[in-house]
């Protein structure tokens, strides 16, 4: 590879690793500044088997509580997402026993007072905003709960799109509700009930239940290789 | 030199960048292009099968060592069921969430077993979007046609062609469920223009839309109370007197015991390869994405197709080493995303199929003209304020939520600076071969989504996969589901890998390592 000293980013920090020191779980450990929280139990030999899942802070299986040197506040991260720094002591969420309604979507009658008979402590929200507060993903969880309370299911579905379920908000919260999973109601009732049917979506399963496309799949499927290679390069 | 200095290139060059159209390589191009540089013909990095279905077939050394591997299960093993159901679907992600769906609605009797949690997946992670050919001016037949001009017209036609036809239907049965894809202002799903596709195709749901997938199916398999098994990891499939598929064995994670299942019916969806590793590349995948699935039913006599492709990503994170590997969604470049060398300049169609992106990636990084890191990784920028500039102060953050925070946790602001790319280990282009109702060739073995082959042919084109997911997903749920009625259960017996222990021994036990893999040993040794 031809070698180019101008294009090289300066990062001191990998050139010579600097070790902080962590508490992982109460346990004191040193491991290079810089590296995920899920990384640096790896880096201190722990086997992570519950806690980690698709290590792209999409699946909140790696719900972690952590406090940075001095700093009395404890905040929320997810694990695979949050780099350490000196001083950091924090330890993962276990799973926490929330209560999921269950429903059949579909069948419904009226999703928006039925909402309170799934999860009759949804109303009963004290505002504390404790669940806000404990997201990682910064959604403003507290508004959404009463969005949902008051009927405003888009906005909710809207609000929630970011949620990853990690299930932060739901062991703080003092009214026993777990918001994300009455926003997961409430989003797939907005989708199931209350938004409009594609139009163009039945047109075109008609269409192909109709065999509207016989006649060119016919023509597709019998081409020879030389003349459907053809055929593609005409497609742009 | 400092980031944001050698950013600047990419901010002063960007006007001029804007009135530049580049065209596509022409046929000929391409295939030197992807010849030359992409990883897939890097011989070296490849060796023939020694033994089995697919002995004398190569593929990359890290899977071919893993299917020649021998089974932690020994013959003497205890094989009383703890759990005998209907159809046993293994895997948590898309595919098995719909095939557990399909075949429980159905009526069987369900379990679904899975590694990690339901859902901890590859699927949860799918940002880019879903292909399905909903807009007036495209066609389940130019949907088919792109795709093979994207797999190099190696994709198997009928798998294809129900893929296609099937996607609308697909399509209804998600939004019935309440998945919220994204809408014009008339109400009709909105679509996006995706690499490698001649028309706008891509249902999405914000960049959010393997999540949103996941968290509707995930919540409706619990709905409908589909007996769960979770931290459950297959480590062998259990086969009858004729060979046929009669259920398997798990391994559970929280205490190592060994939990056998009987099944009528068993439909692996275990997803990909990535945390292999493959020739020392990143990967986008998830924790659990070891090629599980390819193991158990190579060792039970079926057939692997394709399994010398892999997809490399063009836009794995390279900056900052938190990332590395992580995706930056495809999106970016349908949107108008440029990839720019460290002189400034494009190089490449930003929109033209994956492997030709990535090899030219490759190409200019192997030239020279690559952008550092001082952890040795090197790649090219991807201008992501373009979008901004292009349509509007706030685009990234309104159209890109999820990349905008990944990277905002690490003080990048993707609105204001390029990011830094090269190409990450992405997706198993083939898999286990099945027939258009996802059966292989070993009776009541059924295989869905990234661990099958055949359909996406040599490459495939982003989008298709989520939808293979669930069309096969169904197909396999419904086939099983049809089909257990008038079966009765089979004996549970070790046979297959008696004969796969003759053969290996035959080849001299060439590869020496337990497989399935299960999870990549990531903890580190302290001696
Ligand atoms: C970051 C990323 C972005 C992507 N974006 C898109 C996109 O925009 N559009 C698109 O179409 N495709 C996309 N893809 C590809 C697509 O998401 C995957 O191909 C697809 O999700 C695979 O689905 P699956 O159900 O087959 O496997 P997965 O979703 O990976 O699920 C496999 C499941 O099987 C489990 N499992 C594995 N081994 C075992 C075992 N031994 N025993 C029990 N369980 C096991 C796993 O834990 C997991 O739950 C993307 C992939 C990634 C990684
Ligand atoms: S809303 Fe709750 S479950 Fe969702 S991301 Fe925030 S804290 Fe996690
Ligand atoms: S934590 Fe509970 S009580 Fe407090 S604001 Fe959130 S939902 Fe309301
Ligand atoms: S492991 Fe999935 S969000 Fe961290």
């Amino acid at each position: 590879m031809a070698q180019d000293d101008t294009n090289v980013i300066d990062q001191p920090e990998v050139m010579t690793p600097r070790m902080v020191t962590i508490e992982i779980a109460g346990k004191k450990v040193d491991v290079p500044e810089g590296i995920t929280v899920v990384k640096a139990m790896w880096y201190a030999g722990m086997d992570v088997v519950r806690g980690v899942g698709c290590l792209g802070g999409f699946c909140g299986a790696c719900a972690t509580y952590y406090r940075t040197k001095d700093d009395p506040k404890v905040r929320t991260c997810l694990a695979c997402q949050m780099a350490v720094q000196d001083g950091m002591s924090f330890t993962m969420m276990p799973s926490f026993p929330a209560r999921k309604a269950t429903y059949e979507i579909q069948k419904l009658k009226d999703p928006k007072q039925d909402l309170f008979n799934l999860y009759p402590e949804a109303p009963l929200c004290r505002n504390c905003n404790a669940c806000t507060e404990a997201c990682p993903q910064k959604i403003d969880v507290r508004e959404g709960v009463w969005k949902a309370v008051f009927g405003d299911f888009k906005s909710v579905s809207e609000m929630f799109m970011d949620c990853v379920m990690c299930g932060m908000c739901t062991p703080v919260c003092i009214a026993d509700i777990a918001p994300n999973l009455v926003a997961l109601y409430v989003s797939r009732a907005q989708g199931a009930h209350f938004s409009e049917k594609p139009v163009g979506l039945d047109t075109r399963i008609k269409e192909i239940q109709d065999g509207q496309y016989n006649e060119e799949w016919d023509k597709v499927l019998k081409m020879s290789e030389k003349e459907l290679a053809e055929h593609c390069a005409t497609v742009k | 030199m400092d980031i944001h200095a050698l950013q600047q290139i990419v901010h002063k060059t960007r006007d001029a960048r804007r009135q530049q159209t580049l065209s596509k390589f022409s046929p000929a191009e391409r295939d030197q292009l992807i010849h030359k540089y992409h990883p897939d013909f890097r011989a070296s990095a490849y060796r023939p099968i020694r033994f089995g279905p697919n002995e004398g077939d190569k593929t990359v050394v890290e899977l071919a060592t893993l299917l020649e591997g021998d089974s932690s299960i020994q013959d003497h093993t205890d094989l009383t069921a703890h759990y005998t159901c209907d159809v046993l679907v293994i895997g948590g992600g898309g595919a098995g969430c719909a095939a557990a769906l399909h075949a429980h609605g159905a009526g069987a009797k369900t379990i679904l077993a899975t590694k990690l949690r339901l859902g901890d997946s590859n699927s949860v992670m799918a940002q880019g979007g879903m292909q399905i050919s909903v807009a007036p001016e495209d066609s389940p037949v130019t949907h088919f046609i792109d795709t093979l001009k994207g797999g190099h017209m190696q994709n198997d036609h009928a798998l294809l062609k129900v893929m296609v036809e099937d996607g609308p239907s697909i399509a209804k049965w998600l939004l019935e469920l309440g998945v919220l894809f994204d809408r014009q202002a008339d109400g009709n799903l909105h679509v996006k223009k995706g690499g490698g596709s001649s028309k706008p195709r891509l249902l999405t749901c914000s960049d959010y839309t393997g999540l949103e997938i996941m968290r509707v199916l995930k919540d409706e398999v619990i709905n409908q109370k589909i007996q769960l098994l979770e931290f459950a990891a297959a480590i062998e499939l259990l086969s009858g007197e004729a060979g046929n598929c009669t259920g398997a064995i798990f391994k559970d994670l929280d205490n190592q015991r060994h939990v056998v299942v009987a099944a009528k019916c068993v439909i692996l969806a275990t997803g990909g390869i990535g945390r292999l590793h493959i020739q020392g590349f990143p990967t986008s995948n998830h924790y659990g994405a070891t090629g599980d699935g390819l193991c158990l039913s190579y060792r039970m006599g079926a057939k692997l197709d394709h399994i010398d492709t892999f997809q490399y990503h063009p836009s794995g994170a390279v900056y900052p080493e938190q990332l590395i590997g992580q995706l930056v969604t495809e999106g970016i470049r349908s949107e108008g995303g440029q990839l720019v060398n460290a002189k400034g300049e494009r190089f490449v169609n930003e929109l033209d199929t994956r492997d030709v992106v990535s090899s030219s990636i490759i190409r200019e990084c192997e030239e020279g003209r690559g952008i550092r890191t001082m952890s040795g990784r090197v790649g090219v920028w991807l201008d992501t304020p373009l979008l901004d500039v292009e349509h509007g102060p706030g685009t990234v953050e309104k159209h890109f939520p999820a990349m905008m925070l990944q990277f905002e946790r690490f003080g990048i602001d993707i609105s204001k600076d390029p990011v830094l790319i090269y190409p990450t280990l992405h997706y198993q282009n083939g898999g286990v071969k099945i027939d258009t109702n996802s059966e292989t060739n070993v009776k009541n073995l059924f295989v869905a989504g990234e661990a099958s082959g055949g359909l996406h042919g040599r490459n495939r084109l982003m989008g298709n996969s989520l939808l293979d997911l669930m069309v096969y997903g169904k197909r396999s749920g419904l086939t099983a589901a049809g089909r257990v009625g008038s079966m009765k259960q089979g004996q549970l017996t070790l046979k297959h890998l008696q004969r796969f222990r003759a053969d290996a021994k035959k080849h001299g036990n060439v590869s020496g390592v337990i497989s399935p893999m299960i999870l990549p040993a990531y903890t580190r040794k302290v001696s």
